[in-house]
């Protein structure tokens, strides 16, 4: 397939400008461009045509399975983009008078209400674009409270090797250190390995919980005590919540702050169909440092204000974050009210727990017990014994027409799969996965060596990730 | 298995080479063979405090990335640029392309003889 560069024709065109009937103005010398600018020439069918063929090279949950673990790539319901599309949200400018944009500003406030309510927290920033820039914010909250409590000794973030990766790089962004704590034996933290790791250097605590593993640590009211007591504050990365929302709040576990990913557990497009949304709670002794501006009420009128605030971490995005993903997740706490909420979460882990238990006698599955929302398979043993890999099954799913899960994550399992089927996947479908899944693990134990040929139906087969990682072109060249 | 005699190694799967005060830093086969085909190093530069265990560079792989431990407290006297600037190189020969080497030393990690690498190997297999 080319690229729209490739398809471009002098002189060809797709827009009919009436002629100008105002004075025609020079822009001033100093503000023009030396040359034009190389953009691509097309007629609107050409364009449209174009558009259409990558969208067809794509795989999203529109197309089918995606358990893609931890990412929890839940349906987007169409009514979210009917209230996204709402020219009442779509027309407004971020500079437009206050008073002009009340109802969105009322959409912040009741979905930071609810989303409060469902994280046990206080008060919560629309801010952060996506998780990462969450956890971020999330850990500067941390970082300010210490600091304006003059107690400059804090510069350790604590956090269990299940964690996801974006919990140290967060900390080290924020100018921490990083601690790392062992998982004991059952997939929760090493609580006298953290009893260990904590002092008077500690700032607080990263945690998933349930974590990466898909177990919930039920030692988690003792784990934020120890934290809490050593001084440190904890963070929770809201990257699992669908596993527990509207069940268990993190603020009832102990937490102090949370990042939310609206684009996971909120049902707001995730990945290329972004943008997302990593909302940030926090607990009342952490509201000051929250980014601003920020909805503040006055009897029935909302205000967005930086003043007052002389604490606070500052901007962490331009204006407030973006806007129509909070819509769509204000529409899916609505719609689903709340008995829906927990109601998902429960499916969820049902999903989760059924498809792990057909896969039993098939696959080696490293979770035991019941899992949560996610579980992982680990191809370890197949790997020694016939050299097949995880990335081999991910393959081979990509042949069948399913979206593989994770691979290689968490890294405390060698050749793991890590599988999160979501709630919003049918009995159907997930006995189909079954039987593909089984089709698979057959395959690969009469003829291993034709997994590392796999797949062989997609549009491209194995890509050089080596390659692509190493010499990377991420440009267009013009000159060649 | 390759595990050079002349080589010692630590836990964490560097290989050190000692000669006279300075030490030789690399990674063993098994820890390229973990790791997949590497794309990228992170190396400390010449002049650098190290510490035993402390951080030293990173590797990352298309799998994942993964700390590198230095074996000693010491400083860096001399980095490899042959492995920075292609990291194939460590895979092609991991214990021909070594990564940093230390001097001025002051402690070491515990190090492994050949035999008792090759029994940890066997241990976590």
């Amino acid at each position: 397939m080319n690229l729209i560069f490739e398809n471009s024709v002098p002189g060809r065109k797709c827009d009919l400008v009436p002629p100008c009937d105002v004075p025609v103005c020079e822009m001033p010398q100093g503000l023009r461009r030396a040359a034009a600018p190389r953009l691509p020439e097309l007629s609107e069918t050409d364009i449209s045509r174009h558009y259409t063929k990558l969208a067809e090279r794509t795989y999203g949950v529109n197309n089918g399975f995606y358990p893609l673990g931890s990412c929890t790539m839940k349906y987007n319901p169409r009514i979210n983009e009917e209230m996204a599309a709402l020219p009442g949200f779509t027309g407004v400018h971020p500079l437009q008078p206050e008073h002009t944009v009340q109802g969105c500003l009322e959409v912040m406030a009741l979905a930071e209400k609810y989303l409060c309510e469902i994280t046990g927290m206080d008060e919560m920033t629309f801010q952060p674009a996506a998780g990462a820039h969450g956890e971020l914010t999330g850990v500067l909250l941390i970082k300010q409270y210490h600091k304006a409590r003059g107690d400059h000794k804090r510069t350790k973030i604590i956090v269990p090797d299940s964690a996801h990766g974006t919990n140290p790089a967060t900390a080290v962004m924020a100018g921490f250190t990083c601690v790392n704590v062992p998982s004991n034996p059952e997939g929760g933290i090493d609580l006298d390995k953290l009893r260990e790791a904590v002092g008077e250097d500690t700032a607080g605590l990263m945690l998933t919980n349930p974590n990466t593993l898909g177990i919930f640590d039920k030692n988690i009211l003792e784990i934020t005590k120890i934290i809490r007591e050593a001084g440190g504050l904890s963070y929770y990365d809201g990257a699992n919540l669908n596993a527990i929302m509207g069940e268990v709040r993190p603020g009832d576990m102990g937490f102090d702050v949370v990042h939310l990913n609206l684009h996971k557990t909120f049902s707001t497009p995730h990945g290329g169909g972004g943008p997302g949304s990593g909302a940030v709670g926090c607990k009342a002794i952490l509201a000051p440092y929250l980014p601003k501006p920020h909805p503040v009420r006055d009897g029935d009128t909302l205000h967005l204000t930086m003043e007052g605030y002389p604490d606070s971490i500052g901007r962490m995005k331009a204006f407030y974050g973006n806007f129509l993903t909070v819509v769509r997740a204000l529409t899916y706490v609505l719609t689903l009210g709340k008995e829906g909420i927990p109601e998902a979460s429960h499916n969820a882990v049902l999903n989760a727990n059924y498809l792990k238990h057909e896969l039993e006698d098939t696959y080696d599955i490293h979770t035991k017990g019941h899992c949560m929302h996610e579980f992982i398979i680990t191809l370890d043993k197949m790997h020694k014994e016939n050299g097949v890999t995880a990335t081999d099954i991910a393959k081979a799913m990509l042949d069948e027409g399913i979206h593989p899960p994770t691979m290689y994550f968490p890294l405390i399992v060698p050749e793991d799969l890590m599988v999160e089927p979501t709630e919003t996947e049918s009995k159907t479908t997930l006995d189909e996965v079954v039987r593909i899944m089984k089709k698979i693990h057959a395959m690969a134990l009469e003829d291993p060596a034709h997994m590392h040929e796999l797949p062989v139906n997609t549009v491209i087969r194995r890509p050089d990730e080596v390659k692509a990682a190493r010499e990377p072109v991420i440009r267009y060249s013009f000159d060649k | 298995m390759n595990i050079p005699k002349n080589l010692l190694y630590t836990k964490t799967h560097e290989w050190v080479e000692e000669d006279g005060d300075t030490m030789k830093v690399g990674l063993t086969e098994h820890a390229t063979e973990q790791l997949g085909d590497l794309v990228f190093i992170n190396l400390p530069e010449v002049g650098d405090s190290v510490e035993a265990e402390g951080e030293f560079g990173d590797v990352e792989s298309v799998k994942a990335v993964s700390d590198v431990l230095s074996p000693a407290t010491g400083e860096v006297t001399a980095v490899n640029e042959t492995a920075l600037d292609s990291p194939e190189a460590v895979n092609a020969d991991p214990y021909g392309v070594w990564l940093a080497q230390i001097g001025n030393i002051t402690a070491k990690r515990e190090l492994l003889s050949p035999e008792e690498y090759e029994k940890l190997l066997e241990e976590e297999a």
